[in-house]
């Protein structure tokens, strides 16, 4: 079994370049089953992930837009429970030890399988961090407890709307990242701001001291590399998971879409903010 | 003086000795906030306001006028002779919220919230619907003071409940109809939820049940607390003391706890709440949390759920669309804790049996909804003397359901 108790992949993954702003893809496990998804996180890897966000799917995603809901609801219907996204991980871990897995998603399937039991055996399966959208850290402290005996990190979000005493208050009960939700909306949403955003997360990380990943309204390369000008990881999420939806029975056009779409964002983030080798340089 | 005060007239301090909620709208460990980050700002800035305004005499003095003036309270207690007699027990006292104003009970609490929007400066108003009935009440009193109405209604229940979906748009409101999950009451609430995410700065949700992320349940449940309170009025002056018992349907959980809330400290008065038995809670195809579900979280709150194994909330099955809810208002999950409320379930059979015989003993078609409540007083009022008397919540009238009913019974309308 894998000592989750002395890794900190996240941690790993901030430190590990300085210069390397962090890609932070979004999948829904079991959308549309457990074995595409295990494929799917190579995938993002190969293409340059850092850290997979897999999402734990939910009936009632009340955070999220259509497309992930339209993933929600394929993932039940082929029956996937919190032990499969949890036993995915695990299988992912057998051949990779250095991709940080944060898993996204809402209380009740946690809080039905126990706080204790869930954060035993995502630490045993390789899980590295948790984002429960619906629950706010005022809420937190028993899952809180459970996730830090585990070693895991509680991954919280920032909004627009989050005033500055929130921001510090957030960030003392968050470890690995801040999750800064750079709209509105609901994940999916089209209307990024993308100087509101640069404005934002500057004013957050003069005041916390974690890396900030920001995600809501990253749809395309261009995105990814304006908003990783100021943040330390960009999240996508919508964008992929459309593309399961569309492809999710022909896997060489789902692995080609979605591997394509993050080398993308991978290429132009590394463009924009400098890559860590440059061959002019070497002249 | 503050809105809880007048609501109790004095008499009845509520919260002795069962201090609910806290600060953080936990009713024991039921309730609290479990929304998502961007809606924390303005649910925080709902609570200042609900906090400031129920305390202010101005607004205290301007929901009572209209109720009195708009909604057309206070509305009878009325005696259902008939029917007592053929049950052969307990004396049944009708409250008439069929009565007011929209035809149901939600219209106390839409008037409340508009009232609330109105001095938070929030021009656009959204509410998730399923019977409809709280629909047309937000819409009436959006057309009351000129706001914008957006409802969100599930696919499903946009066909079982057509007369209600008209008088909306009548009323100059946009229904949109909602597609997702099971595409009933659940949805429409995830769908409302999600609109005001996106739309903080000038929208006001209107929640129509007493569940959702803190401050709802407590303020739902106040604006609603003036149906117990005239209970309590209406007996001491029909029969000379409190009633032995009152019932009330239980679906989100709105009109039973402005029933029940005047009352809790009353511990000689019995308090029953009826879920929805849909085909038998037995069967699985229910509408009963309380009655067979366990706790988890929803919808902003923690309470009773109706969920599989894994967590997932399950589809419910009611012949009413009002009562089709997988989860409750926080207040019965610790009511039924600590056992000062009764929780039941009546079956759609019964619920039908019940409506039939309102209407040809009394002349009065109830909603379907507050059938359930009458269905329990059938099993209740026999096994208790003709000195006792009941008070059956008559929540909602039963026009709307007539579709409902006429295809049970093989007619097309």
């Amino acid at each position: 079994m894998q000592n989750a108790i002395s890794r900190r992949r996240i941690a790993e993954r901030f430190g590990a370049d300085p210069s390397r702003k962090l890609l932070v893809p979004y999948i829904t496990a079991g959308d549309p089953d457990l074995d595409t998804t295990l494929a799917l996180m190579h995938t993002l890897v190969e293409n340059g992930a850092d850290i997979i966000e897999l999402g734990i799917p939910f009936s009632d995603p009340m955070a999220d837009g259509p497309v992930i809901q339209a993933a929600c609801e394929r993932a039940l219907a082929g029956g996937t429970r919190l032990v499969d996204v949890l036993d995915v991980v695990a299988r992912f871990r057998k051949t990779n030890d250095e991709t940080a897995v944060v898993l996204m998603g809402y209380m009740n399937p946690l809080e039905r399988l126990g706080y204790a039991e869930f954060a035993e055996r995502a630490a045993a399966a390789g899980v590295d961090g948790v984002l429960t959208v619906d629950l706010p850290p005022e809420e937190s402290a028993e899952l809180g407890v459970e996730l830090d005996k585990a070693g895991l990190d509680a991954v919280y979000l920032l909004s627009p709307t989050t005033p500055d005493a929130r921001l510090t208050a957030v960030a003392e009960r968050a470890s690995g990242y801040v999750y800064y939700v750079s709209l509105k909306g609901v994940t999916g949403a089209a209307k990024l701001d993308t100087s509101e955003v640069a404005s934002r997360v500057k004013h957050i990380k003069s005041l916390v001291n974690l890396p900030v990943a920001v995600g809501f309204g990253i749809r395309d390369a261009k995105s990814a590399a304006t908003v990783a000008a100021t943040a330390d990881a960009v999240i996508v999420g919508s964008v992929l998971v459309a593309m399961v939806g569309e492809h999710g029975s022909d896997a060489d056009a789902l692995h080609a879409a979605v591997g394509g779409a993050v080398r993308s964002m991978r290429e132009a983030m590394d463009a924009a903010t400098g890559p860590a080798w440059d061959p002019a340089l070497e002249a | 003086m503050n809105i809880e005060t007048r609501i109790d007239h004095g008499d009845s301090p509520v919260r002795t000795g069962t201090a609910q909620p806290d600060g953080k709208g936990h009713f024991g460990v039921y309730g609290g906030s479990f929304i998502a980050e961007t809606l924390m700002d303005p649910v925080a800035e709902l609570q200042q306001a609900y906090e400031r305004y129920r305390k202010d005499d101005e607004f205290i003095a301007e929901f009572e006028w209209e109720l009195k003036n708009f909604v057309g309270r206070p509305n009878p207690l009325y005696h259902a002779r008939r029917w007592s007699d053929e049950l052969g027990g307990a004396q049944i006292w009708l409250k008439r919220e069929d009565l007011n104003h929209t035809g149901a009970h939600k219209i106390n609490n839409t008037v409340g919230q508009a009232l609330l929007a109105r001095r938070m400066g929030k021009k656009r108003i959204i509410a998730e619907t399923g019977a409809g009935q709280h629909g047309v009440a937000t819409a009436t009193v959006c057309a009351r003071w000129g706001m914008e109405c957006i409802v969100y209604m599930g696919a499903e229940d946009i066909v079982r409940q057509a007369p209600n979906v008209f008088r909306m748009k009548l009323l100059g409101a946009t229904v949109v109809p909602v597609e997702s999950g099971s595409r009933t009451l659940k949805d429409a609430l995830n769908e409302a939820m999600r609109d005001w995410v996106g739309n903080v700065d000038d929208t006001f949700y209107i929640i129509g049940t007493a569940a959702g992320p803190h401050p709802y349940p407590t303020m739902v449940r106040d604006f609603n607390s003036v149906i117990g309170r005239e209970i309590k009025e209406q007996s001491i002056e029909h029969t000379g003391r409190l009633p032995d018992a009152v019932i009330a349907c239980v679906g989100g959980g709105s009109n039973a706890i402005g029933a029940f809330h005047p009352f809790i400290e009353d511990k000689e008065v019995a308090l029953y709440g009826i879920e929805a038995g849909g085909d038998g809670v037995e069967t699985g195809r229910h509408a009963a949390p309380l009655t067979a579900g366990r706790p988890g979280v929803l919808h902003g709150n923690r309470t009773y759920l109706m969920e599989d194994d894994a967590g997932q909330i399950i589809e419910t099955h009611s012949v009413s669309a009002g009562l089709d809810y997988p989860g409750v208002g926080p207040e019965h999950a610790w009511l039924k804790d600590i056992g000062r409320v009764t929780y039941d379930a009546a079956t759609d059979d019964e619920a039908l049996a019940a409506t039939h015989t309102l209407c040809r003993l009394e002349g009065i078609i109830p909603a379907l909804e507050s059938a359930h409540a009458l269905a329990h007083a059938v099993k209740l009022a026999p096994t208790m003397g003709s000195d006792k008397n009941i008070v059956v919540n008559l929540s909602g009238r039963g026009d709307k359901d007539i579709n409902t009913l006429a295809t049970i019974e093989g007619m097309t309308l």
